[in-house]
């Protein structure tokens, strides 16, 4: 027990200082935690100040006097090394620890033990915690916007079947693998289309879905008997004729004049909302805007001038103006550029303009990519006699998309983040039906408890998309 | 030129000219449909509608111009204030992130990680309407440092009465003009002489001596004036004096700037952790200090990194503004864009006027950060 000085720790007295600093910060949290736990201040009989600051000093004094350079202790290292490395990360660390500590039950209270979940009016909530009844009650709606009831299914099977669609490549075997690309690119899209604006629209329309798939199938299973050099624009072309064939050649309206089943009820696009509306206008923005920004991208670096400068101009354009911007030219200035007769639905003019504006930040990232790749992989390509497309299509792209996965998983969370702006044009997704439902005249007062329950939704959301991203990235990572 | 490389040009020219003429054609017929005539005469006619929130004189009886103007003026208020914010936030948890202390780096992540993943008009609205609504009434607001009062109807806080303000502005110019000259020749001494001019201290004493001079012999005189609680009506008090921030504007500003900040931080710990490892050491192994290092070599090389992004990052927020028009904080779309626009029916000309502006802010921003970019890029031999 010499020379104990309190000013430098050190190892010689390893045991002294260890029990009197893990004593004094014990003791500082312990009162911070009765203190916000139970409401019980060890400490009242001192001055409000030094109270109020005591914790503080002492869990200072003892982080100081445990931190004792090679102790020889393997904990005390790792909490030195990671907190306690000088007197001010010391005072941050146990700023941070208190204010976590001081949060937890006012945060716990609103959320868990004073909220209220039973019921299915608002006078069950009598506490000062969350009215979660709220949302529960709204929860169809928030879920489904205005959309009926009773045909809520089709939005359910429609996005079970989508995603099990969408999960198809994860069970491909080798032989199918080399389909994919198409699968995701052209026949995925195609499906999804029908399924959305005809299956959740609804209405006589969805004689049109059952001939799409006819077509779709039929194609798909001639498909397997061409050369493999046609296939590409086999599968491009066909479905097409196919379906203009039905529809134009056939006259299948008058087909559908004879078998008229009860249809589906027709639900009007202003009727959707809610949860699913932001998935629909997000996936198809996202199919749509990443084949606009590729070509708009391939545009900009091309050397053929006419086409370079609509590129930029188109690109710069977009990126200059903010959304909002954008959406109000869809909603109040487009139509003047329409024929008088000429009408495009509300949803559908809200997907071209988001898909256009993020297009372009889709086509400046890609472009990074592009001019990331080294020029000697343009030349080796173009030695080998390839053309323009066949270079870009087997060698430039595969690469410098590869490289820019992070940026585009950006954008396409910005796209996702984006969609509550649609409530300038009047269509109502989560957030908007939020705010409709705030202004509800027996639910008010809970405006907090909606916002919480979106902002965790949305937060859930985007955190998966940029792990996967993350994942993405470090699957396709090749060292150069 | 073959015709390889002709032909697809002409395809998308004539595709180009093609829709804009079918738009525009349409447009005229609407338009005469209508009885409306294409043009901006309207800017000077009287707008007779009143503006909540005005950083300059404006009423009814003033021109639709000058409602463009205020919309403007607000629209560049609540980006300067989202902008010094999201700054000062972003460099903080930047270096937080970059922190050898885990308590503190996983705070700042999960700072970022929450703010970035969740809409931004999201958190404008929990910010308007949950949380600045709990906030209390007039009459009961507890003040903060005694002049500060934060109340549901807006933050009051003191303002200052001049007497001779331009002169103290004239101080605060010629301060600046005299640090920037400081700069040069402090910058000249160094690489002629190779010693270091304490251009800080030097800046710091000028811009705070010139101003003070200008109190004591410019005939300067401040004084500060507290908001004072006033009854409106029986139950409706509000405050009198001093400035008035409305709720809008503090919400706006306070989610764009908490949004924004998450981005800008990325930015400065790439920017940081983009610096090698040998710079730093080689700095060390040549005699500079510890300061000298992060002042002469880190610095200059992280802020090659960091300035591009975060100035996108700026203009994003700048951008981002337009959300105003959800929570009626009268900024340009709001104001031009939609009372104006319901006003007028003029849609193509007033959508025309608000994307361009936004559209010549942010291309004037893009040149010169090209210029930027060319200017301070490492040139390799």
């Amino acid at each position: 027990m010499k020379n104990l000085n309190f000013l430098q720790p050190d190892n010689k007295n390893l045991s002294t200082y260890l029990y009197t600093g893990v004593t004094l910060v014990s003791l500082s949290i312990f009162i911070v935690f009765l203190n916000s736990f139970f409401g019980k201040d060890l400490i009242s009989f001192l001055p409000e100040t030094i109270s109020f600051l005591l914790p503080l000093v002492l869990g200072f004094i003892g982080l100081h006097l445990i931190r004792i350079d090679y102790s020889g202790l393997k904990f005390l290292d790792t909490v030195n090394k990671n907190i306690n490395t000088n007197n001010f990360n010391a005072f941050l660390s146990l700023l941070i620890v208190f204010v976590v500590i001081k949060s937890l039950p006012p945060l716990l209270s609103w959320f868990i033990i004073d909220a209220n979940i039973a019921g299915d009016s608002k006078d069950v909530c009598t506490g000062n915690g969350a009215c979660w009844t709220y949302i529960k009650i709204w929860f169809n709606r928030f879920m489904y916007g205005m959309y009926p009831n009773p045909e809520q299914w089709r939005i359910n099977l429609s996005f079970i079947a989508l995603g099990f669609l969408g999960c198809l490549g994860f069970f491909a075997t080798e032989k199918f693998k080399k389909y994919l690309t198409l699968y995701y690119v052209v026949i995925y899209p195609v499906i999804a289309f029908f399924f959305i604006f005809f299956f959740i629209s609804g209405g006589p329309i969805f004689f049109d879905f059952s001939y799409g798939i006819i077509a779709a199938v039929i194609s798909i299973v001639l498909g397997f008997f061409i050369p493999s050099k046609f296939k590409m624009y086999y599968f491009i072309i066909v479905p097409i004729t196919f379906y203009i064939l039905l529809k134009y050649v056939f006259f299948y309206e008058e087909l559908i004049e004879l078998g008229k089943l009860e249809a589906l009820e027709w639900v009007e696009t202003g009727a959707w909302g809610g949860l699913s509306l932001t998935f629909i206008v997000s996936f198809f923005c996202l199919i749509f805007c990443f084949p606009i920004g590729l070509f708009l991208s391939l545009g900009r670096r091309s050397d053929l001038p006419i086409i370079k400068y609509i590129s930029i101009g188109m690109i710069e354009f977009w990126r200059g103006v903010p959304l909002i911007t954008v959406l109000f030219m869809s909603s109040v200035m487009f139509p003047m550029f329409l024929p008088e007769d000429m009408f495009i639905d509300k949803l559908v003019r809200v997907i071209i303009a988001i898909s256009l504006f993020e297009a372009a930040y889709v086509a400046e990232v890609i472009r990074g990519g592009l001019q990331a790749l080294p020029r000697g992989q343009y030349d080796a390509a173009k030695s080998l006699g390839m053309g323009y497309w066949k270079m870009h299509i087997l060698v430039i792209l595969p690469q410098a998309l590869k490289l820019v996965i992070p940026g585009i998983a950006n954008t396409f969370l910005a796209l996702v983040k984006d969609t509550p702006l649609i409530f300038v044009v009047g269509l109502l997704e989560i957030v908007g039906m939020l705010n409709l439902a705030k202004t509800n005249p027996e639910w008010l007062g809970f405006a907090m408890e909606g916002y919480v329950f979106a902002s965790v939704l949305f937060f859930i959301i985007c955190y998966a998309m940029s792990k996967y991203s993350y994942n993405l990235e470090q699957k396709y990572k090749t060292e150069r | 030129m073959n015709i390889k490389k002709i032909l697809p040009q002409l395809l998308t020219l004539l595709v180009v000219i093609l829709i804009f003429g079918f738009f525009s054609y349409n447009a005229q017929v609407n338009m005469e449909n209508r009885g409306i005539t294409f043009g901006y005469g309207f800017l000077s006619q009287e707008s007779s509608f009143d503006v909540q929130f005005s950083l300059i004189e404006y009423d009814g009886s003033h021109s639709y111009f000058r409602a463009y103007l205020v919309g403007l003026l607000n629209t560049i208020l609540v980006s300067v204030i989202g902008i010094i914010f999201a700054t000062i936030i972003g460099v903080v948890v930047g270096i937080a992130r970059l922190s050898n202390n885990y308590l503190i780096n996983r705070t700042a992540a999960v700072y970022v990680e929450f703010f970035r993943n969740i809409p931004l008009l999201l958190q404008i609205f929990f910010w308007y309407f949950a949380a600045l609504r709990a906030l209390p009434l007039p009459q009961d607001t507890e003040p903060m440092f005694g002049v500060f009062f934060l109340t549901i109807k807006g933050f009051f806080v003191p303002a200052f009465v001049w007497n001779n303000l331009d002169v103290f502005i004239y101080s605060i110019i010629a301060a600046i003009i005299s640090i920037i000259f400081v700069r040069i020749y402090a910058k000249k001494k160094q690489e002629n002489e190779g010693i270091q001019t304490p251009v800080l201290s030097i800046s710091i004493g000028l811009i705070l001596i010139l101003p003070i001079l200008s109190f004591i012999f410019g005939g300067v005189d401040a004084s500060v004036e507290i908001p004072v609680i006033k009854q409106l009506s029986q139950s409706g008090y509000t405050y009198e004096g001093g400035i008035k921030l409305p709720p809008e504007l503090i919400s706006l500003a306070l989610a764009l700037s908490l949004y924004t900040a998450t981005f800008i931080a990325e930015c400065v710990r790439a920017g940081v952790q983009g610096v090698s490892k040998g710079q730093k050491e080689a700095a060390a192994s040549i005699g500079l200090t510890p300061n000298q290092v992060l002042k002469l070599v880190v610095m200059p090389q992280a802020l090659r990194i960091i300035i591009p992004p975060t100035t996108n990052q700026y203009l994003n927020l700048t951008k981002n503004s337009s959300l105003a028009a959800a929570i009626a904080y009268p900024d340009l779309v709001l104001v031009f864009a939609g009372t104006a626009l319901m006003q007028t029916g003029r849609a193509i000309e007033i959508v025309s006027i608000t994307m361009l502006t936004y559209l010549s802010l942010s291309i004037s921003i893009s040149i010169f950060m090209n210029w930027y970019n060319k200017k301070i890029a490492i040139k390799e031999k």
